[in-house]
């Protein structure tokens, strides 16, 4: 069996724009959540939102290589490039070396429905032009991203929904573990249109705190009142530690478990046995226990019954005495797609910095997160060697990842 | 619409939606070798067209288009009857 560890890492957030900026903004504990007036003019019950500008792409990429990018393919391939480099993985090596591509995405919805739009318009398929297709398909980052950095490794999108950037790490993590690949391109996307939230708005499922959007996402805190829709995109490149080693890549940290599950259970609401699971699968595969685990990154959305039963879950797990948590959604907001790719980017930021990022807007526990040791503000100088991180989405998927660092 | 004006916008989306320089545009530019405008390009002229001249152009037409001379030819053409 391999060793697999981490070498490159990159992200375009609603926190920075790339490693450098979201370490910042972590640290201090900014939040990415603003308000959007066209929201509210569409008759959304919440007009909270990450707010992200899409790069520009233009002189960076020929036309051909943008017109069949949708705007989460777009934020994953300027995650990717960060990555890439800090791997010291160039042209030259990818035209060398099969290199495959894990990543997770769940929807694109912009380009399905202004497609459908000018279908309704025109009545003739070919004005929809060459783009919308691949714009429109959930594997539509993999197909691009794997044709732009000529790729010939595996190549597949992982949908899970709010776990689908976990499981593509998970995933990933397992092709180079058994041998089968020796460095993957792993990570999530989520676009933040309005387009792709309005139907989960109308699931009351998000915060409806308008009048201060930077306080609206409170997971764990009693007062909650649900999550905030955000995007973006993060990639870390796994690697099998041989190869690593043989190339002098940088050694970031190892990933050493994987645990998922799925609840057989309600689509939406999730329970406290499926999480469990996931997290106690995760800790066998790492072979570490519940007292090894330095850091905690929580799913914690900052839905009432969300956090309630991953609190409960947790505490299951890690009994009275729980290690450093916070949910970094309350700064960037529900990643969805993305966020079990870019919540192991922070925790990786947090244990190579030395510091715990804030669990902001954490004020007043409720009867379970009280039994949780939740970060409220910057926890600084707390050595982190293993972090936690967990994933869970709509259909009761679970993802647990636990990473090490490299000494 | 004057035939120098249509020539006149043609190279203008040309340059500005498929970004290529002024100094291809010459009027024996093999589209496919020259201009490197492949089958997924032709969807998107379509498009294009449709939009600037208000007429749509037939698939199988570019079988017979070849040169830039030969794609302006076209639309001034189509752009008369239509």
């Amino acid at each position: 069996m391999n060793r697999v560890v981490i070498t490159g890492m990159g992200i375009y957030s609603t926190i920075g724009k790339n490693i450098e900026e979201v370490k910042n903004s972590l640290y201090i504990g900014k939040s990415g959540i603003g308000f959007d007036p066209e929201r509210k003019a569409l008759g959304f019950r919440s007009a909270l939102t990450g707010i992200l500008e899409l790069p520009n792409l233009k002189g960076e990429l020929k036309r051909r290589q943008r017109v069949g990018m949708a705007e989460e393919g777009e934020y994953a391939y300027v995650a990717t490039v960060e990555a890439l480099k800090q791997a010291k993985i160039d042209d030259e090596f990818l035209d060398k070396f099969d290199v495959g591509i894990l990543y997770g995405n769940d929807s694109s919805a912009k380009p399905v429905v202004e497609a459908n739009d000018l279908l309704m318009e025109k009545k003739d398929t070919t004005l929809l032009g060459s783009g919308a297709i691949f714009q429109s398909m959930n594997s539509t980052i993999t197909m691009n991203l794997s044709t732009i950095f000529r790729l010939r490794g595996i190549n597949l999108t992982v949908s899970a929904a709010c776990a689908s950037g976990s499981h593509a790490i998970g995933m990933g993590y397992y092709l180079i573990k058994s041998g089968l690949q020796d460095i993957i391109i792993c990570g999530g996307g989520q676009e933040i249109n309005y387009h792709s939230m309005a139907s989960f708005d109308g699931l009351s499922a998000f915060s409806t705190r308008e009048h201060e959007p930077q306080k609206a996402c409170r997971p764990f805190d009693r007062d909650r009142d649900g999550l905030v829709p955000s995007g973006g995109a993060a990639t870390v490149i796994l690697e099998s530690y041989e190869s690593a080693v043989r190339r002098g890549a940088p050694i970031l940290a190892e990933v050493i478990g994987y645990g998922f599950s799925s609840n057989g259970d309600h689509i939406s609401v999730p329970n406290i046995e499926g999480p469990a699971k996931s997290l106690e699968m995760a800790l066998r595969d790492a072979n570490v226990k519940p007292s090894d685990i330095d850091y905690i990154n929580a799913h914690a959305t900052a839905t009432p019954v969300g956090d309630l039963n991953e609190a409960q879950a947790i505490s299951k797990v890690f009994g009275a005495k729980t290690p450093y948590i916070s949910s970094t959604k309350s700064m960037t907001g529900h990643e969805m797609w993305m966020g079990g790719a870019s919540e192991i980017i922070y925790s990786m930021l947090m244990m190579q910095n030395s510091f715990v990022a804030p669990n902001i807007n954490f004020e007043n526990p409720d009867e379970f997160s009280a039994k949780l040791n939740i970060a409220a503000e910057t926890i600084k100088n707390h050595n982190i060697d293993i972090f936690l991180s967990n994933s869970f989405g709509f259909g009761g998927t679970n993802s647990t990842i636990i990473v090490k660092k490299i000494k | 619409m004057e035939n120098k004006e249509i020539i006149e916008k043609v190279n203008e989306f040309l340059i500005d939606e498929f970004e290529l320089e002024e100094d291809q545009l010459v009027p024996h530019a093999s589209l496919k070798e020259t201009l490197e405008i492949d089958s997924l390009d032709y969807v998107d002229l379509v498009v294009i067209i449709e939009k600037n001249f208000g007429f749509k152009v037939k698939g199988e037409d570019f079988a017979t288009i070849k040169t830039l001379q030969d794609f302006y030819n076209y639309i001034i053409n189509h752009a008369q009857t239509n």
